[in-house]
């Protein structure tokens, strides 16, 4: 984690106070495909737009939403290779806890790790903030549906509904106006993918977008096959 | 006489209907010699659970020290309080870290869980883990103590009885055992709190 070489940040503070690596990374962010999360009564939903660059790619091997562990998952907006690298570090750090506890790393202490690690990259000699916000999704052992954004800079934030990335401004204005407190997850669901459609260039198809949910029924998270996503937008139009 | 013998302790740890309860002796001493008759083995960790340390006294004054440091970490950064199932198995943790050069301390765990049900587990110094659901015993003692238990345990025994199952285990143990001993203190826990008393036993 950064050359011994390297003893100082790359990321320091300019004349006005801000940060500049972070505004950059937030700029990747800005520019990556989008992603939205909504958080229900009974469950949560995290989406993402997977539209790749060329007819020729195999949509089938690209992985946006993870999970994490059985109780939480995540999805990101900016840079790819970046995302991996948290995934990674999220799910060893969920196993770690599971050595140590014996009970599954709780949805708010995975975030609060993650972020840590995030921050740690703005701060360390010889590294760059990593290029991604990531919505996290997951339900703790209080059977509470939670949806959380991370930043680059390692501020995170907890959300009922969200979005990131490319569109998100349009996004979120349409998920201000359709959200409701007492939503249920099948309609977060169908909201999600209205409101990913928004958007979205050229048609939407169950090969193109990634969908995640954990419900509070089996506080399980899973990414939604093509074919359940193909239902849930038939059911849509 | 091996290092875990060396200070002496007798520490029972049993479980009611909805209640469980810890006793342990109250003498330190040095191998013959003893010391004190007012040392604490039983450590109050919250209101619903209680740990009993056994071996070396330094190693469990340690214990109960890095035990708190712990779990105050884990309440802080969780804003709950740590079930008894998870402390165990943090006090499992703890122990394995220091495999190739323990604490020469053999710990119970009792306490209730979220559901007011009794929790109970035991282990040995390099944090290997026994759950049970009537009782565990640990030190100097433990052939008088499992005799004992085994003999007058019962099932969903309620509080007051308890105690007295309890408290008569562990009197009859020590009595038998020249490195335990010199005083008793046992804690009643339930769901409406902690109720503590100490035995008059034999003083030699």
């Amino acid at each position: 984690m950064g050359d011994s070489a390297y003893s100082f940040s790359l990321t320091t503070f300019s004349r006005t106070g801000k940060l500049l690596q972070i505004e950059y990374a937030l700029n990747a962010v800005a520019n990556g495909r989008t992603s939205l999360g909504i958080c229900a009564t009974d469950g949560v939903v995290i989406a993402t737009d997977k539209k790749l660059t060329s007819t020729l790619v195999d949509t089938a091997h690209v992985g946006k939403v993870e999970a994490v562990d059985s109780g939480s998952g995540m999805v990101y907006s900016g840079v790819g290779p970046d995302y991996r690298v948290l995934v990674r570090k999220a799910r060893k750090s969920s196993q770690s806890y599971y050595r140590q506890y014996r009970e599954i790393k709780p949805v708010t202490q995975l975030v609060k790790s993650t972020a840590s690690v995030m921050q740690e990259y703005t701060q360390s000699g010889g590294v760059r903030p990593f290029g991604v916000s990531l919505l996290v999704a997951g339900i703790d052992g209080d059977g509470i549906p939670k949806l959380y954004q991370v930043d680059p800079s390692g501020a995170y934030f907890g959300w009922k509904a969200t979005a990131i990335g490319k569109n998100y401004v349009n996004a979120k204005a349409f998920l201000e106006k359709r959200y409701q407190d007492d939503i249920e997850l099948e309609d977060a669901v169908h909201t999600a993918l209205l409101t990913l459609r928004e958007g979205f260039e050229g048609e939407m198809t169950s090969e193109n977008i990634e969908v995640g949910i954990v419900s509070k029924a089996d506080g399980k998270f899973r990414v939604l096959t093509p074919s359940e996503v193909q239902d849930y937008l038939d059911e849509a139009t | 006489m091996s290092i875990l013998e060396y200070n002496g302790a007798a520490i029972i740890a049993m479980a009611g209907k909805d209640c469980v309860a810890i006793a342990a002796d109250t003498r330190l001493g040095v191998q013959a010699q003893t010391v004190a008759c007012d040392f604490r083995k039983v450590f109050k960790m919250n209101d619903r659970l209680f740990v009993g340390l056994g071996g070396l006294a330094t190693d469990v004054q340690t214990v109960d020290q890095l035990l708190k440091f712990r779990q105050n970490l884990y309440e802080l950064r969780e804003e709950r309080q740590m079930s008894p199932k998870v402390f165990s198995n943090v006090l499992s943790n703890l122990l394995y870290e220091k495999r190739f050069g323990p604490y020469f301390i053999e710990p119970v765990v009792a306490g209730l869980d979220e559901n007011n049900k009794p929790f109970l587990s035991g282990m040995d110094l390099i944090g290997a883990p026994v759950y049970t659901d009537d009782f565990v015993v640990t030190g100097t003692a433990t052939g008088n103590m499992y005799g004992m238990c085994e003999t007058l345990y019962k099932p969903d025994m309620e509080p007051e009885e308890l105690f007295e199952t309890l408290s008569q285990a562990l009197l009859a143990s020590v009595d038998r055992d020249a490195l335990s001993g010199w005083g008793a203190v046992v804690h009643v826990i339930t769901k409406d709190g902690v109720t503590s008393r100490e035995l008059k036993g034999r003083q030699d």
